[in-house]
């Protein structure tokens, strides 16, 4: 579409808060290290790590990191849902990613007394959960899928989506019912998300995934501007609809799938930050918007982690409250003071 | 004189005869089930020739969007084949139909945050590479469009700022920039007043004669169509007709068109009357 030159200002600004965010988030903790001792952390050899470079290079840093991932992940995969279902209330989750995450989660915190002994001790530890969360949701998603092929409309792909999701709330209710006090709070612990439970070595699997869905995103840009006209248009420009609409939900899935794997499921991020980009970029282009959607998604995801850990206390605070509290304001701010509503 | 005119006429009669756009032959149009087909029309042989504007007009529910919505291989047709520039309509792959035939809908565009400039810019899709940048020759049919079609001072307006009017202007100008030979709309004039309605088909045979595209509209406005189009296809039950409008007249094949109880066809006007 039209020229990138007037976003060239904007996208460095974001970059630099970026940076600047990255470096506070690091920064601030129950105990604030200063600047040097972050940069200096990078030129020591692990064996000679301080105490403050070692909760740096182990905790503070994968933390940042994560954050990164997830804010600009579920950001991008809002968007590409958005634009898909032609929906501003579409997020990450319409396709039953949460639920079925959820609900491989449910089955293996709650379901594992049933199991008893040695295979709970098994099943309750970090990967068993980040396994079962990626099968629940996979196995959910493609579901879906199956159903939806059957389907000609896409906005039926959507409420195929949200019933998927009742269904899977209901078992989970149900097994809810059944479970200890302790299982039960296990489980709504994984409902409030958290960023700072990953090691590198668990990031790096992240990380790989993030960026398969990220560049199914990115070839899917030009597929996402011709849907801008509906679906009809788009055929009549000679977009194949069905191709491009799987690459859109697999790019969405990779992204959205793996995080709430790994940090559970993070409320709000994904509807939140497409509605926030495009008010403030005031375009519809998803060259510009999918780099944007991306600093925005990893600025607030940083502000609110930063916020989230009660800077110089003991306490943090569920992720999933803090995105809600901070972001909802700001949209329903932007909203107002821009009188209408850009999709 | 008049054997002068007429001469002239036969000449561009036989140049157009090879210069046909899309033709059909015994083509049926309807809806395929598993249980039996449910034929609308059949046995339609129509011609569209280069430069001519065509109306297609014909009660509702006589099937004139499934006549486009096949022509448009949108839906099969049931039997018969249709091609545009002598190729089958089955044998194009979707990039290569793209490139011969461009729409403009009925539907409402699903973002209207779109500029008007960005909004005809994706008629250029079909040309441009996998991200969807445009190059110097994109942006000058772009121009193009926008200028053949007075839109230069709403170049950069978003859509949700611009009149119903000025919306299908906008929709026609994405049609022009997508540069095929045939421009297929569907009901155009719809939701517009009577002077839009004839702005936008006066803009319609004007694109048609200073471009060289070929135009097909439905269109219920079947007055102006009589006065603005070369060739009209009139749909009634008792079959589909194709020919002048001042033949068409003269067979008086509209007065076939609607039932007769309540309005008829003045022949001297070329419009429609209530029966007093």
């Amino acid at each position: 579409m039209i020229t990138n030159k007037s976003y060239k200002i904007p996208f460095l600004i974001l970059a630099i808060l970026l940076l600047l965010l990255f470096l506070v988030n690091v920064s601030l903790g129950s105990i604030s290290i200063p600047l040097k001792t972050i940069i200096n952390s990078f030129f020591t050899t692990a064996e000679n790590y301080t105490n403050q470079e070692y909760i740096i290079q182990n905790y503070r840093l994968p933390k940042a990191f994560t954050a990164i991932l997830v804010g600009s992940g579920l950001g991008i995969s809002g968007l590409l849902m958005q634009t898909l279902f032609r929906n501003p209330l579409a997020g990450p989750f319409v396709l039953g990613i949460t639920s079925g995450a959820s609900l491989g989660v449910a089955l293996v915190i709650m379901g594992s007394s049933i199991f008893g002994g040695l295979l709970a001790t098994f099943l309750i530890s970090k990967w068993s959960i980040v396994i079962a969360a990626s099968l629940g949701s996979f196995l959910v998603l493609l579901t879906v899928l199956i159903v939806s092929s059957r389907v000609r409309d896409t906005m039926a792909i959507l409420i195929i989506g949200l019933m998927f999701g009742s269904i899977t709330a209901a078992v989970v209710s149900v097994l809810s019912y059944f479970s200890s006090a302790e299982e039960l709070q296990q489980y709504i612990f994984w409902g409030f998300g958290s960023l700072g439970d990953l090691q590198w070595n668990e990031l790096k699997v992240f990380t790989i995934i993030y960026c398969i869905g990220i560049l199914f995103s990115i070839a899917s840009i030009k597929a996402l501007n011709t849907l801008l006209l509906g679906e009809n248009y788009a055929k009549s420009l000679g977009l194949k609809l069905k191709q491009s609409r799987l690459l859109i939900i697999i790019a969405t899935s990779l992204l959205a799938g793996t995080i709430t794997a790994f940090t559970g499921p993070i409320a709000f991020i994904g509807l939140a930050v497409p509605h926030l980009t495009r008010q403030i970029f005031n375009t519809s282009n998803h060259k510009i918007l999918l780099p944007a959607v991306f600093l925005f998604g990893a600025i607030i995801m940083l502000i609110c982690d930063s916020i989230a850990q009660l800077p110089s206390t003991d306490y943090t605070l569920p992720i999933n409250a803090i995105t809600s509290l901070i972001g909802a304001p700001v949209v329903i701010w932007l909203l107002v003071r821009k009188k209408k509503m850009i999709f | 004189m008049v054997t002068c005119e007429k001469k002239e006429d036969d000449f561009l009669m036989t140049k157009e005869n090879q210069n046909i756009i899309l033709n059909t032959t015994a083509l049926s149009i309807g809806y395929q089930s598993k249980k039996k087909d449910n034929i609308v029309a059949s046995n339609i042989n129509i011609e569209l020739q280069q430069g001519e504007l065509i109306g297609l007009v014909g009660a509702n529910g006589i099937g004139k969007s499934t006549l486009l919505r096949t022509l448009t291989k949108v839906q099969p047709p049931i039997d018969g084949d249709i091609a545009i520039h002598s190729k089958s309509l089955n044998n194009y792959t979707s990039i290569e139909l793209a490139k011969a035939l461009s729409l403009v809908l009925t539907e409402t565009i699903a973002s209207k945050n779109l500029s008007v400039f960005e909004l005809v810019a994706l008629g250029r899709q079909p040309y441009t590479n996998w991200v969807g940048n445009l190059s110097n020759d994109d942006i000058s049919i772009i121009n193009l469009a926008i200028e053949k079609t007075n839109l230069t001072d709403l170049k950069h307006k978003k859509c949700f700022e611009l009149s119903d009017g000025q919306l299908q202007k906008v929709m026609i100008a994405r049609a022009l920039a997508q540069d095929t030979s045939l421009i297929i709309l569907d009901e155009p004039t719809t939701h517009l007043d009577m002077y839009h309605k004839a702005y936008v088909l006066k803009l319609l045979q004007k694109l048609a004669k200073e471009t060289n595209k070929t135009i097909l509209f439905s269109s219920h406005e079947i007055d102006l169509a009589i006065q603005l189009c070369d060739s009209l296809i009139v749909m009634t039950n008792n079959g589909i007709i194709q020919d002048s409008p001042t033949n068409l007249i003269k067979q008086g094949a509209f007065n076939t068109l609607f039932p007769q109880d309540l309005i008829v066809f003045d022949e001297h006007t070329g419009a429609f009357r209530v029966k007093k």
